[in-house]
Formats: structure tokens, C-alpha cells, sequence
């Protein structure tokens, strides 16, 4: 113990006044926060997550937690996170991990984005009274038709469309893997995107046969570990769609640590329990774009042409090359994660301090789509720190087709995202393995909340459409004259073809 | 005595001015010739007076009027009625879109076809209760945010069912009357198929007589047909869409 | 709001302009005095087989040089002269419109199955975005657009429509929505074969431009009404669609009624949605396109403008108000309001 101990991250305090010693802190807080001694419950702060189990689960509102109860000398440089990173790595010589998405004070470009809304010169559109069109087709769609005319003047198309989803609404819940979450959580949510009309991605866990009364809603993955990869799990899911990269840590593979690497999970994956199941960086057969193609086409040929294969990119500087590159390799869809992007486990290094924020990377994307003349014949995904609705409307009128959502659909579920999934002792139940606090989350229950959370967000994207005048998703997508930029610099607004408020 | 107005190469302004004049001096019939796209025409209105509008007038037609009795021998443009308070209007022809736009009192017949969003705003409160009669068809979003009055769509010469969409959409009061059956997914959220009965029969009895009184036609058939009725699912359609911060 | 009127005479009879003025001035209330224009077929006949190129020049010391040796490197220039105009008191003016009568040269376009059509829509883009002070507005066959800011009347009598004789006149009373009246931004506006005249405004503009933006055209008049003149060029042209499937690209049935169609019309509409989603255009119209062939009027998919069309003899109408066609035609045959989203077609028989 020679540096001592770093001061207290949480305290944690109960008010005596108002405790009626019922014990529930103690029972549900996973991490060893409370005990009883004799007939008193005894806290130790230095056990504590923020998980904000034991706040929710006292009757009495007894419980305070406050962040940062001892005060370091403020500087602007050596800033706590700086010194306490250091405290870590002199002691341990190790990578530090972290969970959840990027955690640096950037402000999001969202928030200095404003939507439109029509006035006098045309009429915005009332959503609860008039047709408000959010169906999304997402897969590939041909550059033109050919028709063939009858003599009866009935016209008869010609062009062989290749296999789309639909959605009943552009919101889908990303890929988090059964593994970084329990069964009853994907359950929940495949539940819950089952009766919202929209997708779940199985994440590079592969598809547990719990989950194969939803496969219709699943979009199942195959990532550089190709964990649960075989003919029938492709044919299962309604698309497949390959895992080149994500948000949180672009250039790395995906990481389960080994706490969470159960019977059930390793049965799934095919490795060893309890050993860490590391995805490698790249595909280890994809070293170049045309070796994309291969895979994307030997996915295809696998499942007969009928599933839409998309592949997932992390947005990094050159993404909007990489997404032409895509778009000619016979892929659907594009799936850009942006750096804000959500993780089970990250370095924090790159989870902090690698790729770019998804608002610059998506109309980089559909930018380059459109000067290629193609963007038309490509989906594009977005996701990567989506908070709200109004996110989501910025994202369409940015570029996007649809947007996948990860930590939302998670914080739904009743994720407070204190980061510490990597521990594997999620007390809600979602990002841990530990059977009893599996039992904690019910799938009924919860896959409500997922289905309530999509279907408000939905409606309030209508409502946003609808003041804007717009009645059909189409005419959204990409058009950012709506949008205006507010407190954005000159070149960031050149990006994003935005012009600033007031324009 | 009847006022005659030339309206031709005549600006909307000068025209209500002569029609103004004329109700002032107590004249109680007016006709007005040549008209050809004159909007406002009667616009604010007050008085008990009889104007008979020959041509095309142009939208707007008695816009806020309270009381007279306008005869139009042609086909009305955009809104007749709009915000209309009292009186009545007769079309003999069709009309345009947004047909008695928040009607609040009086009466509005038309012989042929309405376009979209025909009574669209409707109100009524105690004794002032709106009409809007159809004698042809009507198109999408009839009846759309309705608080109250009726209106009733007798579909002469059409055959089928009705198939348009978005009907009463958002009704919170007042009803809807289509003769003939109404296809369920017309219906827009808010409104509802309610029963048609003896009672309801009995309302709108007066209505397809006057109308026929005005257009010459024969009450019988049109008075023992079948009509749907639509009205409010509820008072507060939308009450389970928001909640609180 | 903007007032429109068009009239196709399907058997080829040509007409004047001068009853199609008064037409429009009725709608004068539909305007602000800011910008009109009338577009007539035939009305070249004796230079029908050339490319007429209306061009307003700032000045004609400048600019017209090198707009003629632009022009003179693609091809000839069989006739050309300033459009003859009459001062009118209430119309300043601005620019000086001028016609060259032109015939592109085809050998110097390769790899293109259209290369008379490619090298006029690749000099009109050209000029009007590298060359300032000059505006190329028309570019058809036999085709002439009569365009100027200032009210119908008065636009009309400058130009003295009623010296030309088409068998197809587009007109537009216009009320600007985005931009202070310019000439270039009045209505009807034109590529090759395609007239076009809206009103309304488009919601999906920032859609619709991108989109067609990345097929070569180039948006230059700070309207969104252009666009619509390009994508009917890209979907009818190029694309071979012909009217109602262009129509239904730009204005598609709703996705909960192609549900309910037999299968083989719902397959097509959802293909022509799937394909055609960027060119699907939102907000309030009405719109009418002409072409050698003739006209076709639509408006949105949930009628927030009005359309009527009507019918006399071998002429078709299609304006805002029956009132305005009745100012040039008295007596018609048949009056009707048209569905929303469904085109009223006029084709020269």
C-alpha cells in the first residue's frame, strides 16, 4: 500500500431518521456496499458502483449517494480522472477497461443542432389527425426500374427487388451480446422490438435458443470471433449483418471478460468458462476491401441471396471512403457506431479518445454516397450516443435511413449506466450472468418498458416530421435544410452542410 | 325591390362596398351577374337579405356572414362557409376544398361534390348548430377535428362503398352522416361507426328536405335509404399520448 | 401562394397568348406582383428542329461573349436576337432576354444514347453556374418561356405573348415563398422538353435537390420549383418512366393503401417507393408539367392546394381556379376537382 488509498469515488449515507431497517440495501447491492453488523446496518462507500439499486429499492427514500466526496486541488490539466488513471497503472502496469460509451466532457454536436418547423408559407401537419408515414425499408434497392407494358395498358414490373426489412418505425435497438448481457435482458428486448415492429441485433454472442420464437425481429452478427457461427444461426435471423468495427473502440475487437463467461455462455460461444473471449481486431480473412466483398457474398450464397447482409464500421477519419467501399461490395446496408458509441468493455483510452462523433461521420457518409450517385441503392444505419427522439430526427435529416439505439434501450430496462458492467455483477440483471441477479430482470415486464420507450420516441419523431411538414420518412432523410446549426464553427458546419441559425 | 349588380371586371372590394350599400338601405334581395372568381363575396355580412350570386365566385364565399341567404348558380371555389356564423348558403354546382371551415351556425347546401376536408372545424354550442349538406360525394379527411354540427353526405348517383380516408379524424363532437356503408378503415382515429336509429333519423330529416326543397329533388328515396353515423370515440381522443415531465 | 393555368389543345391547334393573360391576372390575389411566366409550345415553327436557348444577360458587353463561344465550341449557332420586348411602366428591366436558335453538335458527346439532350443540359448547367450575369432559362425545341418580375399583365404585354401562337401555354402568378423576386426565379421553369410550373413549396427540397444533385444537374435558381423540372427529366427521360409512373414516384400512394392492393400493384408501388424515396416530394402542391406531348397536373397526396381541370372541345385546362379558366374559355364541356396525388393527363392526340 505504498501510494495509500485513492480517495472515495461515492459515499454512500443513510438517513437514520428515516431507515426502517429493512435490510433491502443489503439484499440487493451486489458489490458489498452494506452489511449488517449485530442489528445496524454498516456502509462502506468504497464498495459502491452509483448503480442506484439500493436508492431504488428502499421504501423510506433513506439512502443519498453524493460523487466525489473529497475534493482534489482543482486543475485544469491534472484533472482527477488524469491523476487516478496513474494511481491505477503504477500500481497494476496495466490497460484500464471501462464500460458504457465515451465519457469526456465533448459536448455533443446534437445538442447545437435545431429542427425546423413550419409556418404561413406551408402547413405543418398534424400527426394525430393526418397520415404521418415512418415505415423504413432497409436493404439494397435497384438505381432504376424496368416495366413492361401489356396490351391491356396493365404495367408489370420487370426489376427483381433484392429482400428488404421493414420497419414500422426507424428504430432499432443495437447489438449487445448475450454475454456483456443475461439472457432475460436480450429476451427482453427481442420481446420488446417484436411488438415495436422493429429489429434487435444478437450482438457477437450468437443466438441462444430462448431467443428463436423472435428470430424474425433478429438481426444476427458475425464479428471478427465468429462466436456462434454457423449455417442455421444465418438462416435464422431476418439479416445478417457483419461486424467490422464499433464506436466505442475502433480498430479492436469486441471483449467479454472471463467473470461473465458462464456454462451457457461458453456453450454459445464454443470457449473454455470462465476464460475471457477476446474477438480479434480485424476478420482474420478480411485484410482489404475486395476481401469484404468476399465475405459479404459467401454469407450470401450461405443463406441463398434472401437475407440483406449489412456490415457495421465504427466511424473513423476516412468512414465515408470505407462506406463507398461498402456500397459497391453487394452489402444492404452500412451500419456507421460513432465514438460515443456504448460497450460492455472498452480500453478507456480508445473508448475515450478514438473515432468521431457519429453526426460528422453520418453526412460524411451520405454525402459521399450522393456524389457517387449511389446513395439511393444503399441503407445507411447510424448509431452511437442517441438519447432522445430529437437525436433521432437529427440523425435522419443528417443522412440516415434508420438509427440503432444500445445504452437507451438498456436504460429503459433500468440501466443507471454507472460503467462498471465488466464486473459482471449488474444488479438489475442486464449486464451480469450471476443467476440471481438474472432473476432479478423480468423479460415480460421489461420488454414492455423497451416496447414504451421505442413506441413514445416514435411518436414524439411524428410529431417533430409533422411540424416540420413532412408526412412521409423519406422526405426527411438527408434534408438538412431543416436542420441549422447553433454555436458549430465554419468547418464543422461545412461537414454537416448545415448552415447556422439565422441563414 | 331587387338590386342588380354587374360583378363584371368588378374587384371584390368595390362589389361588397355595393352589396354593403344595398343592406343598409334595406333592400332584402340582391342579384349579382357575371361573376367570375370575386372572393369574400358577402364576407362579415349581417342582415336578413337574399343575394344571388350568378357564375363563378372565387373562395371564401360568406366568410364570418351572419344571416343572409346566399344562391350561388355555379360552382363555389375554396371554403364557402369558412368561419361562417349564420345564414345560409345554397350551391347549385359543387365546391372546392375546406367546404364550411369552422363552421359555427347557419347552413351550407351543396347540390354535386365537395372536395377535401369538407367541414373541417365544425363547432356548435346550445341553439347554434351547424349544417353542411352534400347532395354528391366528399372527399378525404371529411369532418377532420370536428367539435360539433353535422354533416351529412348523401352520395346521389354513387353506388358502392365509400372509400375515402381519414375521416372525422380527431372528432371530439358532433356527428358525421354518409348514406350508404362506410368502409372501417375510412375512419381516421377518434371517430367511431355509431348506431343509426329512428332518433338519428329523425335529425337530419329537415336537412334532406330543405334540401331537396332547394335543389328540386325527390325527398322519398334519399329520406328511407340507410346512413352511417359517426361520431367521437371519445371526448379527449388524446389523452393517453402524453404524460408530465 | 402562387396561381397557375395551363391548357393543352390535344389536337395540335395553335392558340394565342393573349387570352391565357387574362386568365391569370384573375389570380392576381394568388400574387404579389413579384414574378410571372407564361411557356408555349410550337411557337418556333420556323426553327423547329433547333434548341431555342432563352438567356438573360445581365448586359450584353460582358457576358454574351463568352456564352457564344461556349456555345459556338458545341455546336451552331443558326439564328440568334434579342427577344423583342415593350417597356412597361410598372416593369423594370432588369435583364436583356435573348434567343439563339441552336443545333448541338452530336460527335462531340460520346458514350450516351441522348447526346443532343446531354450537351444542352450540360451547357445550360455550365453557364448558369460559371458564368455570372448570364442565365439560360429555356432550352426546348420550338419551345419559348416568357418570364419577368412584375405582374401577369404586365409581364405579358413586354414580352407580347399575344404574337405567339402555341398549342400548349403554361402560366404562373407568383408569390415568393423563399426569395425576393428575380427573374430567374419566376415560374415556368424549363430544361429540353420540360416545362414546369408549382404551386406551393416543397418540404422535401433539401431531399429532392441532394438527390438529383448527385445524378449531374445542378440547382441554380434558388427555388425549390427547379428541381421538380430535373426530376421529371431524370425519371421520364432517362429512366424511361412514362407520366403516371413519374407521377407516382413524385407523389406515391400511402404504404397502409399499397398494402391493401392486389399483389402485383402493390409489388409495383412499393418498388417504384423503394427506389424512387429521395424524389418523393412533400409539402403543399400543384403542379403541372408540360412536355411536346402535353401536360400532366398533380398535387400532394393529401390535396393542400387546389386543382381543377376542365375540358372544351379538344382543349384540356388544368388551373388553381375554375374561375380563371372560364376567363378564357366561357363555356366548358366538363369541370373536375381531381383526386389528390393522381395526374390529370392532356396528351396531343
Amino acid at each position: 500500500m505504498a501510494n495509500g488509498s485513492v480517495p472515495l469515488r461515492y459515499r454512500i449515507s443513510i438517513d437514520r431518521d428515516r431507515c426502517m431497517e429493512c435490510g433491502r440495501c443489503v439484499e440487493n447491492c451486489p458489490y458489498g456496499t452494506f452489511r449488517w453488523e449485530g442489528d445496524r446496518i454498516v456502509v462502506d462507500s468504497r464498495n459502491c458502483t452509483a448503480c442506484h439499486r439500493c436508492i431504488a429499492m428502499c421504501p423510506r427514500d433513506a439512502i443519498t449517494l453524493t460523487e466525489h466526496p473529497c475534493d482534489y486541488r482543482t486543475h485544469p490539466v491534472w484533472t482527477r480522472d488524469a491523476r487516478e488513471s496513474i494511481y491505477n497503472q503504477a500500481k497494476t502496469g496495466k490497460i484500464i477497461l471501462a464500460g458504457m460509451g465515451n465519457a469526456s466532457p465533448l459536448p455533443p454536436i446534437f445538442d447545437r443542432l435545431l429542427l425546423d418547423a413550419c409556418q404561413v408559407t406551408n402547413p405543418s401537419i398534424d400527426p394525430l389527425r393526418e397520415p404521418m408515414e415512418l415505415r423504413t425499408y432497409i436493404g439494397k434497392k435497384p438505381s432504376r426500374l424496368s416495366f413492361k407494358r401489356g396490351e391491356g395498358g396493365e404495367v408489370e414490373l420487370q426489376t427483381e427487388l433484392s429482400p428488404n426489412l421493414k420497419l414500422d418505425t426507424p428504430i432499432m435497438i443495437g447489438h449487445m451480446s448475450y454475454g456483456a448481457i443475461s439472457l432475460n435482458a436480450q429476451l427482453a428486448l427481442a420481446k420488446g422490438a417484436h411488438e415495436a415492429g422493429t429489429f434487435l441485433g444478437t450482438g457477437e454472442g450468437g443466438m441462444h435458443p430462448a431467443i428463436f420464437p423472435y428470430q424474425e425481429n433478429m438481426i444476427v452478427q458475425v464479428a471478427s470471433g465468429r462466436f456462434g457461427v454457423d449455417v442455421d444461426y444465418l438462416n435464422r435471423g431476418a439479416a445478417i449483418e457483419i461486424k467490422i468495427g464499433q464506436g466505442a473502440k475502433p480498430g479492436i475487437g469486441g471483449h467479454l471478460p472471463g467473470e461473465k463467461v458462464c456454462a451457457d455462455v461458453s456453450c454459445t460461444r464454443m470457449i473454455p468458462l470462465g476464460s475471457d473471449a477476446i474477438s480479434p481486431a480485424p476478420h482474420h480473412d478480411i485484410y482489404s476491401i475486395e476481401d469484404l466483398a468476399q465475405l459479404v457474398r459467401s454469407l450470401k450464397e450461405a443463406t441463398e441471396w434472401k437475407k440483406p447482409v449489412f456490415v457495421k464500421i465504427a466511424a473513423v477519419h476516412n468512414v465515408a471512403a470505407i462506406a463507398a467501399g461498402i456500397a459497391r461490395s453487394s452489402a444492404d446496408a452500412v451500419v456507421v457506431d460513432g465514438f460515443r458509441g456504448g460497450t460492455g468493455a472498452a480500453p478507456k483510452v480508445f473508448r475515450d479518445h478514438v473515432g468521431i462523433p457519429i453526426e460528422a461521420a453520418v453526412s460524411a457518409v451520405d454525402q459521399k454516397l450522393r456524389a457517387q450517385g449511389v446513395r439511393n441503392e444503399i441503407s445507411v444505419i447510424a448509431s452511437g450516443g442517441i438519447t432522445n427522439a430529437a437525436d433521432v430526427t437529427k440523425t435522419i435529416a443528417l443522412g440516415a435511413d434508420a438509427v440503432y439505439i444500445g445504452t437507451a434501450a438498456l436504460v429503459a430496462m433500468g440501466c443507471r449506466v454507472c460503467g462498471n458492467c465488466y464486473r459482471g455483477l449488474c444488479p438489475w440483471g442486464i449486464a451480469t450472468q450471476r443467476p440471481d441477479l438474472v432473476a432479478r430482470l423480468n423479460p415480460e415486464v421489461q420488454a414492455e418498458h423497451v416496447a414504451n420507450l421505442i413506441h413514445a420516441w416514435t411518436m414524439e419523431v411524428s410529431e417533430l416530421m409533422g411540424a416540420a411538414g413532412i408526412n412521409a420518412i423519406e422526405s426527411l432523410r438527408g434534408n438538412r435544410d431543416r436542420l441549422r446549426g447553433y454555436m458549430l464553427d465554419e468547418g464543422m458546419l461545412k461537414v454537416l452542410d448545415v448552415k447556422p441559425v439565422g441563414a | 325591390m331587387v338590386v342588380h349588380i354587374d360583378a363584371a371586371d368588378l374587384h371584390y372590394t368595390p362589389l361588397n362596398k355595393q352589396i354593403r350599400a344595398a343592406v343598409r338601405d334595406g333592400e332584402t334581395e340582391i342579384v349579382i351577374d357575371h361573376v367570375l372568381g370575386q372572393r369574400f363575396i358577402a364576407d362579415g355580412l349581417v342582415g336578413e337579405v337574399t343575394i344571388t350570386v350568378n357564375g363563378v365566385p372565387g373562395g371564401d364565399l360568406g366568410m364570418l356572414m351572419r344571416g343572409p341567404t346566399l344562391v350561388v348558380h355555379g360552382n363555389a371555389d375554396h371554403a364557402p362557409g369558412n368561419t361562417m356564423d349564420g345564414g345560409t348558403i345554397v350551391v347549385h354546382g359543387s365546391a372546392g376544398d375546406a367546404v364550411a371551415h369552422s363552421m359555427r351556425g347557419g347552413k351550407v347546401f351543396v347540390r354535386d361534390d365537395i372536395g377535401y376536408r369538407g367541414g373541417i372545424h365544425m363547432k356548435e354550442y346550445e341553439e347554434k348548430r351547424p349544417c353542411l349538406v352534400v347532395g354528391g360525394n366528399a372527399r378525404s379527411y371529411l369532418g377532420e377535428y370536428m367539435a360539433g354540427g353535422i354533416v351529412l353526405v348523401l352520395r346521389q348517383g354513387e353506388t358502392g362503398t365509400f372509400v375515402e380516408r381519414g375521416i372525422a379524424s380527431g372528432i371530439h363532437g358532433g356527428e358525421v352522416y354518409i348514406r350508404g356503408e362506410v368502409d372501417e378503415d375510412c375512419l381516421a382515429i377518434g371517430a367511431k361507426v355509431l348506431p343509426f336509429d329512428e332518433e338519428h333519423r329523425a335529425r337530419i330529416r329537415p336537412l334532406i328536405e330543405e334540401f331537396c326543397r332547394h335543389f328540386g329533388v325527390e325527398a322519398a328515396p334519399l329520406l328511407g335509404a340507410d346512413y352511417t353515423r359517426i361520431g367521437p370515440a371519445s371526448a379527449r381522443p388524446f389523452a393517453g399520448k402524453y404524460t408530465w415531465e | 401562394m402562387c396561381g397557375i393555368i395551363s391548357v393543352v389543345d390535344r389536337a395540335g391547334n395553335r392558340m394565342d397568348g393573349s387570352k391565357i393573360k387574362h386568365a391569370l391576372s384573375l389570380m392576381d390575389e394568388r400574387g404579389s406582383g413579384e414574378g410571372a411566366g407564361y411557356a408555349a409550345y410550337g411557337v418556333y415553327p420556323e426553327y423547329a428542329d433547333c434548341y431555342a436557348l432563352h438567356i438573360f444577360f445581365d448586359n450584353i458587353v460582358e457576358t454574351k461573349g463568352v456564352v457564344e463561344a461556349l456555345l459556338r465550341t458545341w455546336g451552331t449557332v443558326v439564328h440568334d436576337e434579342e427577344i423583342p420586348t415593350y417597356e412597361q411602366p410598372n416593369l423594370k428591366k432588369i435583364h436583356t432576354p435573348w434567343r439563339y436558335f441552336f443545333k448541338p453538335d452530336v460527335a462531340l458527346m460520346s458514350g450516351t444514347s441522348s447526346p443532343e439532350e446531354d450537351i444542352v443540359t450540360y451547357l445550360v448547367m455550365k453557364v448558369n453556374t460559371t458564368v455570372p450575369g448570364a442565365l439560360i432559362y429555356s432550352s426546348g425545341k420550338n419551345i419559348g418561356v416568357f418570364k419577368a418580375a412584375g405582374w401577369p399583365e404586365d409581364v405579358a404585354d413586354f414580352y407580347r405573348i399575344q404574337d405567339y401562337e402555341g398549342y400548349i401555354w403554361l402560366a404562373h402568378n407568383r408569390y415568393p415563398t423563399n426569395t425576393k423576386g428575380w427573374w430567374g426565379g419566376a415560374h415556368p421553369f424549363n430544361l429540353l422538353d420540360w416545362s414546369v410550373i408549382h404551386n406551393g413549396e416543397i418540404t422535401s427540397y433539401g431531399t429532392n435537390r441532394r438527390y438529383i444533385e448527385s445524378f449531374g444537374y445542378k440547382c441554380t435558381m434558388f427555388t425549390d420549383t427547379e428541381v421538380v423540372a430535373y426530376l421529371v427529366d431524370l425519371l421520364a427521360r432517362k429512366h424511361g418512366l412514362d407520366e403516371e409512373m413519374a407521377v407516382r414516384a413524385l407523389a406515391p400512394p400511402f404504404w397502409d393503401e399499397i398494402d391493401v392492393m392486389p399483389e402485383k400493384e402493390a409489388t409495383l408501388n412499393r418498388a417504384i417507393r423503394l427506389t424512387y424515396g429521395s424524389a418523393m416530394m412533400n409539402g403543399p402542391f400543384a403542379i403541372v408539367v408540360a412536355n411536346h406531348d402535353g401536360i400532366v397536373g398533380f398535387t400532394d397526396r393529401i390535396k393542400l392546394r387546389p386543382l381543377i381541370a376542365a375540358e372544351k372541345g379538344d382543349r384540356l385546362y388544368i388551373s388553381s381556379e375554375e374561375a380563371a379558366i372560364r376567363r378564357m374559355e366561357p363555356e366548358l364541356d366538363r369541370v373536375w376537382m381531381p383526386r389528390a396525388g393522381e395526374p390529370v393527363i392532356g396528351r396531343v392526340y
